[in-house]
């Protein structure tokens, strides 16, 4: 169970998500996901191994590194990035439950007559309305707090984006305030930034993405309230001709199913 | 036989269980399993090298790791893991059983042509009869290995929390000697990580068991109810595909005898379609 995983698992997702959705989803898995994975991690490899102090003193170095990087940068990042994605999930849930009622409401009629529609089911895109809008707000709501919550998480632990060559410690056992250095630092601090950019990129992403979706949602609403008023009948609307479709499909099965047996 | 190759077997578990279960392995897979690969792992991985004693002493560094790290949380990890998602292949087991014998009474009906063999492979099974005690085993034996496994890391690391120094005296050591911990705030916050998830899982399967249980008595409720109506709309109503499924599965699940009591009532039900048909 790695990245490639995930990926697999939220690329089911992205069939139900918005244009802008789907852009985010590939900022996250290409920018942020394989920079992890094929740069990132390479950085940080030697992090402790390289992490060198001014003594002799057996301990010192061990207690230093751990006061100064409590949890490693790359470790924050794998959660943040693992934390964000999975709101998506809560949308696939929802989507496959409404599939689950709709196969349900087909398997009322004949065999025979299913089996096309369950495939046409399956394949079906729902659109983003009713409570599955809710659904889908909320999971960028929660995605937008996640990222906000880590990078201030971050801003909080190392004071600010930037890794220092040197640190000063003077934690027990280290016998009086001793050097260390840290290995890399500004190909870390590169990586940092890099991160924290595409990072931004993403809230940015996330609140166009809110945005269009609360103004889809007013849009809907005032053309609804405006054709309520004019024309009573909705014949136009793609979901009305679908649900008579429907109407008609499960009619036609129940006809079938008499004629058979009679 | 890695963690994807468990992700495939426990994939196909989940069509068979309930919301509540599939939550549950989604928890699992990327909230324990995920994140002990990607990130945990990296963690302890240098806990034996950067693990220094104050001595130079050959064989003490050694000894005072294996004194205080008997057993790694990442290796405990992994086997609480496998031990806690293993139970849901008895469900797969009973569920690839119930779908064999269901073949079986098809092909006797003379139903045995591949679409009807591809239906019964691809239906959901309902979660009634001996599978739901099977079901609700597993459920239980879910919440015994995540239980024991918590005990056993509260006994080893008393307090979940990962010391900077530990002191030692174990042979060969000279006397009492200080040993350093490598990254012991990361792996506290890891572990507390874990146990979080962990918690969340054991919550998960009680309210997974509980669901059943009312679940069980709401339909014995109904049943106990409705006996008459039951038998009245038998004969008045459309021969609904559900409906017969439903038959077919009261017949299995109250037949764990052999082939011909289902035949002996196989037979009967024909008699009473017959009938049906007449009306």
């Amino acid at each position: 169970m790695d990245w490639g995983a995930l990926h697999t698992i939220l690329g089911g997702v992205n069939k139900h998500s918005t244009s802008i959705g789907k852009i985010w989803l590939t900022v996250l898995f290409i920018f942020r996901i394989m920079i992890l994975v094929v740069a990132a991690e390479r950085v940080w490899g030697d992090e402790q191994d390289d992490f060198v102090c001014n003594t002799l003193q057996p301990g010192c170095r061990n207690v230093c590194y751990d006061h100064f990087f409590p949890i490693s940068h790359i470790r924050l990042w794998a959660l943040q990035l693992i934390f964000v994605s999975t709101p998506a999930l809560l949308v696939a849930m929802h989507v496959a439950y409404r599939r689950h009622e709709k196969k349900r409401q087909f398997r009322k009629g004949d065999q025979k007559c299913e089996y096309k529609d369950i495939e046409e089911i399956r394949k079906q895109r729902f659109r983003i309305e009713g409570s599955l809008w809710w659904t889908y707000t909320s999971s960028i709501f929660f995605r937008l707090i996640f990222e906000a919550v880590f990078m201030y998480a971050f801003y909080f632990m190392y004071d600010g984006f930037r890794m220092p060559r040197l640190m000063k410690c003077n934690a027990w056992p280290c016998p009086n305030t001793v050097d260390c250095f840290v290995s890399r630092p500004t190909e870390k601090t590169v990586f940092t930034i890099f991160m924290i950019a595409v990072s931004s990129i993403c809230i940015l992403l996330n609140v166009a993405e809110l945005c269009y979706l609360l103004t889809k949602f007013f849009l809907r609403r005032s053309k609804k309230a405006g054709n309520s008023k004019q024309q009573p009948n909705h014949e136009d609307k793609e979901e009305t001709k679908q649900n008579e479709m429907n109407e008609l499909i499960s009619d036609s099965c129940q006809n079938t199913v008499i004629g058979f047996s009679s | 036989m890695n963690w994807a190759g468990l992700y495939t077997v426990l994939s196909g578990v989940n069509r068979h269980s309930t919301a509540i279960g599939r939550i549950w392995l989604s928890v699992i897979f990327i909230f324990r399993i995920m994140v002990l690969v990607v990130a945990a792992e990296s963690v302890w991985g240098d806990e034996k090298s950067a693990f220094t004693c104050n001595t130079q002493q050959p064989g003490c560094n050694s000894v005072c790791y294996d004194h205080f790290f008997p057993i790694s949380h990442i290796r405990l990890w992994a086997l609480q893991l496998i031990l806690v998602t293993t139970p849901a292949l008895l469900v797969a087991m009973h569920v690839a059983y119930q779908q064999h014998q269901e073949k079986k009474l098809l092909v006797l009906t003379g139903h045995g042509d591949a679409k009807h063999m591809e239906e019964v492979k691809k239906h959901k099974m309902r979660i009634a009869g001996s599978l739901w005690w099977t079901y609700v085993c597993s459920v239980v034996f879910r919440l015994l290995f995540e239980a024991v496994f918590m005990y056993i890391f509260y006994m080893l690391y008393p307090g979940y929390q990962m010391m900077r120094l530990v002191k030692c005296e174990a042979y060969p050591c000279p006397n009492t000697v200080d040993c350093f911990i490598s990254r012991p705030t990361e792996k506290t916050i890891f572990t507390v990580f874990m146990l979080v998830t962990s918690s969340v899982c054991i919550v998960l399967n009680m309210a997974e068991l509980v669901y059943l249980v009312v679940r069980a008595c709401a339909r014995r409720g109904q049943h106990n109810s409705n006996p008459s109506s039951a038998k009245g709309s038998f004969y008045g109503h459309k021969h609904s595909s559900e409906y017969k499924q439903n038959e077919i599965n009261q017949l299995l699940t109250e037949q764990d005898g052999s082939l011909k009591d289902m035949l002996r009532r196989n037979s009967g039900l024909q008699e009473k379609g017959d009938r049906c048909s007449a009306c």
